[in-house]
């Protein structure tokens, strides 16, 4: 994808948002539940920061509107399917506008750990209409480079037991209903949390990396192609060849 | 305007919804109308807009901070829609009883759009909603609506008068404004949206009466053989 100003949005633009002013660049980590994305963001983000740019880095849940709103509703085990869906949303939302557009204003580097593309396949995953949350998700600015951390689910369930040591309720998707067993769900909930990803990856124009290796590995992968992404900007390629 | 994809109530309960700016009475009118079902035995449930346990926390921060942008807003009210329709009036209707619900989808297409938000993508949001049975829009000029409001009230709110959109210093200005603007969306949508029109101006005998006649109508027949009841007595007007 090439690299240049101005930004744009998938579908109509958020208002008052000049775009040709954003000077930063947005780099999106995606992938399923355990798949390492937020290692791969720290150690991204100590390796920008020492190449001199300024780094934000940003995630589900956390805004300042709905992140503990969303938290609550977790823990109470009490949110039906589209109103997670849009809770999400105005969380993603706020952060766009609040904490995201400022940054790239400002010429930050912008690390998100998941994106509209984890929020759409959520909801597909429980059943949504992927129409709908794709005409819902329509605001959010298209990235510089989205890079799709991919794994198989026996990979994940592997992480799940030698890493953190248990499932999680919201992870195995149980508000779900695809089985009353946690393991059973987990499986069930992630092989739609993938097939929906990779159903997205040449639509939205995904780097495929193989998170099925080491973190080291993945790590230079990541390197290698963000390095290879701003080399591009500061020279751009002659008339006549592919950029 | 086309009217929206919402998907057709196919349970047992009906759903009546009422519509309008603030200080059309609409509130009132509702009231009386869930009293009457109910004294004719009618299994009724009601819902009004902003009131889901699980979402209004962090919209009165939002709101006391002024956190929201157009979007925001708007999202966080489809959020509170969804909470409310998916554990509240989904299963209530299923189980067969009226549900009443006090604004509707129509009063984020109305104030959304004033507010900058996309006409088509806000419908789209609320694609999940039921279509009502009966809509309800009570049609009241703005100076009449804004002097039964502005006389007896506490103070008007910094997003209730519309003063994240800069259209006035003053807030009681502000608020004539806004209200103004979302009363024209509202007439503009009224036709296509199939709202059944009550003149807020009458008194509000009269205006009840005819929301019933409207009901017994439409409904009459639902009322007496699919919906819940909690008596055997035929529903007949009061």
């Amino acid at each position: 994808m090439p690299l240049k100003p101005p930004l744009s949005f998938y579908g109509d633009p958020l208002p008052n948002i000049e775009t040709s002013e954003l000077q930063g660049k947005l780099f999106v980590i995606e992938g399923p539940d355990a798949v390492g994305r937020s290692t791969q963001v720290e150690r991204l983000r100590a390796w920008l920061e020492q190449q001199g740019h300024a780094v934000l880095d940003t995630g589900m849940a956390r805004s300042a509107l709905a992140g503990r709103g969303i938290q609550q509703a977790k823990e109470g085990h009490t949110f039906g399917a589209v109103t997670m869906t849009l809770f999400y949303a105005t969380d993603f939302a706020d952060r766009l506008e609040n904490e995201i557009v400022p940054a790239l204003r400002a010429g930050f580097v912008v690390l998100t750990d998941r994106y509209i593309y984890s929020l759409m396949a959520r909801a597909i995953a429980r059943g949504e209409d992927r129409r709908w949350i794709e005409h819902v998700a329509g605001f959010a600015l298209v990235p510089h480079a989205v890079y799709y951390l991919r794994a198989e689910v026996k990979h994940l369930i592997s992480r799940v037991v030698t890493g953190r040591g248990q499932f999680d309720y919201w992870e195995s998707g149980m508000d779900a209903g695809l089985s009353r067993d946690m393991y059973e769900s987990f499986v069930k909930y992630q092989t739609r949390l993938v097939r929906a990803l990779d159903s997205m990856s040449r639509k939205y124009d995904f780097t495929v990396i193989d998170a099925s290796r080491p973190p080291d590995a993945i790590f230079q992968d990541l390197k290698r192609y963000i390095t290879a992404l701003f080399r591009r900007v500061r020279r751009p390629a002659p008339r006549g060849q592919a950029s | 305007m086309l009217r929206p994809a919402f998907a057709r109530n196919r349970y047992r309960g009906k759903l009546i919804i009422v519509e309008g700016i603030d200080g059309s009475g609409k509130s009132t009118q509702l009231s009386l109308l869930s009293q009457w079902l109910r004294s004719q035995g009618v299994a009724v449930a009601f819902s009004e807009w902003n009131s889901s346990p699980l979402v209004r926390e962090t919209t009165r921060r939002g709101k006391k901070k002024e956190m929201f942008t157009a979007t925001t807003f708007s999202l966080i009210h489809a959020t509170d829609f969804a909470d409310r329709m998916e554990r509240y009036i989904l299963p209530m209707l299923k189980a067969g009883a009226v549900v009443c619900a006090d604004r509707y989808a129509y009063t984020a297409f109305a104030r959304d759009v004033v507010r900058g938000v996309g006409r088509r993508w806000v419908q789209n949001l609320y694609r999940f909603a039921i279509r009502p049975n009966l809509a309800f829009y009570f049609r009241v000029p703005l100076e009449v609506a804004l002097g039964r409001i502005l006389g007896g009230r506490d103070a008007i709110k910094f997003y209730e008068a519309g003063m994240d959109l800069g259209l006035s210093r003053n807030i009681v200005e502000s608020f004539r404004l806004f209200q103004g603007r979302i009363l024209e969306e509202y007439e503009a949508m009224a036709a296509a949206m199939g709202f059944h029109v009550i003149d807020a101006t009458a008194p509000i005998e009269t205006q009840q009466r005819e929301m019933r006649e409207v009901v017994l109508r439409e409904l009459g027949e639902s009322l007496n053989s699919a919906v819940l009841r909690t008596a055997e007595a035929p529903i007949h007007a009061a």
